[in-house]
């Protein structure tokens, strides 16, 4: 019985998970609605700026969002716990970084241990900061190209007219080019940090 | 450009999206297999497929988030706060029960407490002994001496400085807020000075100074430095610790029993003070005549207490008033007062820096106070 209950009561929470990783707007916006203000006044009692909350709730989301799209991952405690638990850690780590003073203001809220799931978000995150960098250096039209085919998963047709190429197969080979300029790129960046 | 890598690259990214018939993908993944080069290129390709793929998603939830903060502040729902009393008057609607049930309980407990104590110890300050020191006659004839002796010189050198305040006693304190020029020591330091009152920094500077609330419960006072002569400090190093220090925690203190500053350490050994007093940490060290109102501090650099009084019969146990105590006077003192205005600011600056530091940091805010 108790584990039924168990289970029926982080189901609502769950069914935001799975609108979270399909990236449906009304799901996100019911975390934010939920979640928002706990965030940022834990963030303004300990030091931190409404903007800071704004940063700190974003990659949050950020780490729920990996969470949510990773198989693996099972929500055992609340959906509320836990986005308390990671936006408290990564500011902590901010914090300590800026060696700002904490205050060190009482937890209001439930706290689960979430070490391992921000270590996998920063390999994560260091990742798309490569990714990031490769595609700020490669400039246009291949950013622009390569967003169009790869980041909106436009069609190649439309992606010919858009960027005036005479055919489809002629943007099939530009975009190739530009995929090799940035695997070039991706590669230089990632074997200097590794 | 070779086709054939144009086909490849297009290959790769089937497989990848898994657009492959069975046939296909069987043929490619045989010539993976006796082609290392094919395969090497492959795994590559398909590391920067999952990278972008990662990168393409992250991107496009970022700017959906981006969007519905956009919309939730446009609808008021995501604020930031406007105003500080706005937020403490939600947080404590939150938790006001809480906070009604928890005074409730201290009332009771501390009216009992204090039944227990007046019943059981009519003569409860007999055993600790306050850390002022009385200078003796013969310190005074000295003084005169020096005095007489300072002003030879300066009247040599055609310098006008006013007159040396002769004190009867000697005891610490130290400053908690620049702005306003607030120094806190001991409450029982205060009676000894009945005319005069003034604070001296470690140079022999000596400035005139007024308490403008004294709580002998918690033995605590805050002064003011009044002289015009006085230079605004820069900004306090420390932070004056909210929450209780914990049972060991090392620390350390400066504070005047002697006409020079002195540096003392030790350890917090007992969470309650002289028989269970529980405003009055019991701390493991030295302290001395003159160390009343000397600020302790944790290895972090937050003050979490001041130097009271000491065990007369036992050796190395001292009282030191909890800081959180700091935080009560002050709100006290405003009921009363309502046009003085202290703040006191989180500083990290004596975080992670090493003791020396800290001490050279922490000297100029420790003062001696005297008077008579």
């Amino acid at each position: 019985m108790y584990k039924e209950y168990a289970v029926n009561q982080f189901e609502p929470d769950k069914q935001l998970l799975r609108g979270l990783a399909d990236q449906d707007r009304d799901s996100i916006e019911k975390i934010y609605r939920l979640n928002y203000p706990m965030i940022q006044h834990m963030i303004i009692n300990n030091s931190g700026s409404a903007d800071d909350a704004a940063d700190i709730f974003q990659e949050t989301m950020i780490v729920l969002f990996e969470k949510a799209t990773d198989p693996q991952f099972e929500l055992n405690c609340l959906l509320k716990t836990y986005i308390y638990s990671v936006a408290r850690r990564i500011w902590l780590k901010k914090i300590q970084q800026q060696q700002r003073m904490l205050t060190q203001e009482q937890d209001f809220e439930q706290v689960v241990l979430v070490d391992d799931d921000l270590e996998i978000h920063e390999q994560k995150q260091n990742q798309f900061n490569i990714m990031e960098s490769a595609m700020a250096k490669i400039g246009e039209p291949c950013k622009s190209l390569l967003e169009a085919f790869y980041v909106n998963k436009k069609p190649m047709q439309l992606i010919a007219e858009e960027f005036k190429y005479t055919n489809a197969d002629n943007a099939k080979t530009q975009k190739y080019k530009c995929l090799m300029r940035l695997k070039k790129l991706f590669f230089a960046e990632y074997n200097k940090k590794n | 450009m070779d086709m054939e890598d144009i086909l490849l690259t297009d290959a790769i990214e089937r497989y990848h999206k898994n657009e492959m018939s069975p046939e296909e993908r069987a043929y490619f993944e045989d010539l993976r297999k006796n082609n290392a080069d094919i395969d090497q290129l492959t795994v590559e390709q398909l590391y920067l497929l999952n990278q972008l793929e990662n990168y393409s998603a992250q991107k496009k939830f970022k700017s959906v988030l981006k969007e519905t903060h956009q919309k939730l502040s446009q609808e008021g729902i995501i604020s930031p706060p406007t105003a500080t009393q706005g937020r403490i008057y939600q947080i404590w609607n939150r938790y006001k029960r809480t906070v009604a049930v928890a005074a409730s309980i201290a009332l009771i407990v501390s009216v009992l407490t204090g039944l227990l104590v007046s019943v059981l110890n009519p003569a409860k300050q007999n055993n600790i002994k306050p850390l002022v020191e009385k200078l003796k006659e013969q310190d005074n004839k000295y003084k005169k001496l020096e005095k007489q002796l300072g002003d030879l010189h300066n009247a040599n050198e055609q310098q006008e400085e006013k007159p040396r305040v002769e004190s009867k006693f000697r005891a610490t304190g130290f400053m908690i807020d620049v702005n306003h020029n607030i120094i806190v020591t001991n409450a029982h330091v205060l009676s000894e000075a009945k005319n005069l009152l003034i604070v001296e920094n470690d140079k022999g500077e000596q400035f005139q100074a007024e308490s403008i609330y004294v709580n002998a419960d918690n033995d605590l006072a805050i002064l003011k430095i009044t002289d015009p002569e006085f230079k605004k400090l820069a900004p306090i190093p420390f932070s004056v610790k909210k929450n209780s220090a914990d049972l060991a925690e090392q620390i350390f203190m400066l504070g005047y029993p002697k006409q020079e500053i002195v540096y003392g350490e030790g350890y917090i050994s007992a969470q309650n003070g002289y028989q269970m007093d529980t405003l009055y940490y019991q701390l493991s060290t030295l302290a001395n005549e003159g160390n009343s109102g000397s600020p302790v501090l944790n290895k972090n650099g937050e003050l979490i207490g001041i130097i009271s009084s000491k065990e007369a019969n036992a050796e190395g146990v001292v009282y030191a008033v909890k800081s959180t105590s700091i935080y009560d006077a002050i709100k006290e003192m405003k009921k009363v007062k309502e046009n003085e205005d202290i703040r006191i600011t989180c500083n990290p600056i004596l975080r992670k820096t090493d003791r020396v530091t800290q001490i050279k940091k922490l000297k100029d805010y420790v003062f001696m106070i005297k008077g008579n």
